[in-house]
């Protein structure tokens, strides 16, 4: 198929397209879940809320913001300073990232006020408006890469080459959300946002954007004050300057993977990584064990994936191997949309479920290309 | 009129059980207090079972989306779970436990 052709054949990823229906209609919006068999007993070891390695990894992120965030201050003016600012914009944007995801999930720490006094600042970091994200993450898992469900999908098939490198530095999504954060001031939910956001949550939605708003204006009235661009170098431009990392771990999560399927090892990568992109992206790198079991906390999701192992496919060996499967497939999805990848199960594996929404002929062109 | 579910030691401290009667589902739990409490069987975000999900204290959280619901009052208290759990009466008598539907 040509470029052309199959950018033609693109489907509407809207969740207010016609997709959206068709889904329904096919059985795809909050289905019932493949889930790995785990006996309750180990469920509820492994489900169990700590406040310990939150509060730790917190004092060592907040610590590391502000040895960098010290030595960015004194660097500027020299060559020096775009080494500290990349750090500290790596350090601001990636946690900022995984602890908003966490935190929403109430996982993070055991007192819920911690969960959310952390998720509101992480929101604030990651420029996202607090509850409308909330809420478009529980759709992103009820209905997990479901098209026309799904507003977290990152990229459609064939992909837009454009929009996902203007979110290396969180350029297309950045001043979407600014947008309708100013919006949420005057009282305005966007269409898409009342799609997933209960009417109850509207007023609540509009009170945290005023106040995030006001945030971001006092540190734009601190530059004019000081005639310097420095104080939102510290607050709100890391979100855009240090997002790369956030998209290539969000890029690992499902691209390439299936979509309209029922069964979270088909449509999520688990890789493994070292300790400091752990670290930063909070063990989201057991992606598939995160979506099957979303109750079970960061630091038990490498407990929770020895115990699945056995029912899932290999996980990827590092993040450039997942990356460059993300890319290759994303290459060939430019001129074969329907390309995904599926790798084969362990024989001690139960089979994929696939659900109600793929086509038998799609799974078996699909299953060679693992 | 009271239906009998279990026996008493069947459910675990701090823990919760499915009981599926006729056509409906309910949730009874044992609280870490020792206390037996019963719902509705599905959360009322979307309809996902509740007895797969984690007791802390008298607090149920649904497996699909960590909504909070106190199972003393079936009263919603953590997003995304906005509406309310219906509760039913419990008793223990001689080691079971029954439910009032
Ligand atoms: S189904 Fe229970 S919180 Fe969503």
């Amino acid at each position: 198929m040509s470029r052309l052709a199959a950018q033609k054949k693109r489907r509407d990823y809207s969740i207010l397209g016609p997709e959206n229906q068709l889904a329904q209609q096919k059985g795809l919006v909050a289905a019932e879940w493949y889930t790995s068999p785990i006996p309750r007993q180990r469920m509820k070891e492994l489900m169990k809320r700590k406040n310990g390695p939150a509060i730790r990894d917190t004092i060592i992120w907040v610590a590391a913001l502000g040895i960098t965030g010290t030595l960015a201050y004194y660097s500027w003016g020299t060559w020096w300073a775009i080494l500290a600012f990349a750090v500290y914009g790596v350090l601001y944007s990636s946690p900022g990232d995984s602890r908003w995801h966490e935190c929403g999930h109430g996982t993070a720490f055991k007192t819920p006020w911690m969960n959310e006094a952390v998720y509101q600042i992480a929101s604030v970091m990651s420029l996202r408006p607090a509850t409308p994200w909330r809420w478009s993450h529980t759709r992103h898992h009820t209905d997990t890469i479901i098209v026309g469900r799904d507003p977290e999908i990152i990229a459609p098939r064939p992909p837009i080459w454009r929009l996902i490198m203007m979110d290396f530095f969180r350029l297309y999504i950045g001043p979407r959300d600014v947008k309708r954060m100013i919006m949420h001031c005057f009282g305005v939910i966007h269409p898409e946002e009342k799609e997933y956001i209960p009417a109850s949550e509207h007023r609540k939605t509009c009170w945290e954007s005023r106040a995030y708003v006001l945030i971001f204006a006092i540190v734009i009235g601190a530059c004019f004050y000081t005639g310097s661009i420095l104080p939102a170098m510290f607050i709100g431009l890391p979100s855009l300057y240090g997002a790369f990392m956030v998209l290539l771990f969000g890029m690992t999560q499902h691209l390439g993977l299936k979509e309209d399927v029922l069964d979270h090892r088909l449509n999520s990568r688990t890789i493994y990584m070292n300790p400091i992109f752990r670290f930063l992206y909070w063990n989201m790198n057991y992606h598939s064990e995160h979506h099957m079991f979303p109750m079970v906390p960061y630091h038990a999701l490498p407990a929770l994936h020895k115990e699945m192992k056995p029912d899932c496919p290999e996980a990827r060996k590092g993040l450039w191997a997942a990356l460059s499967e993300v890319f290759g497939a994303l290459i060939k999805q430019g001129k074969d949309p329907s390309y995904t990848v599926v790798k084969p199960l362990p024989a001690t594996a139960r089979p994929y479920y696939y659900g109600p929404g793929t086509v038998a002929s799609d799974n078996t062109a699909a299953a060679g290309k693992g | 009129m009271w239906i009998e579910v279990c026996k008493a030691d069947e459910i675990d401290e701090e823990d919760v059980l499915r009981f599926d009667h006729e056509d409906r589902t309910f949730a009874v739990y044992r609280t870490d207090k020792d206390e037996y409490y019963a719902t509705d069987g599905y959360c009322t975000h979307e309809k996902f079972h509740l007895s797969n999900g984690l007791v802390m204290g008298s607090t149920i959280e649904c497996p699909k989306h960590n909504g909070r619901f106190d199972v003393m009052t079936g009263q919603a208290k953590r997003a995304p779970v906005c509406v309310d759990l219906k509760t039913y009466p419990v008793k223990v008598e001689n080691g079971t436990v029954y439910i009032e539907l």
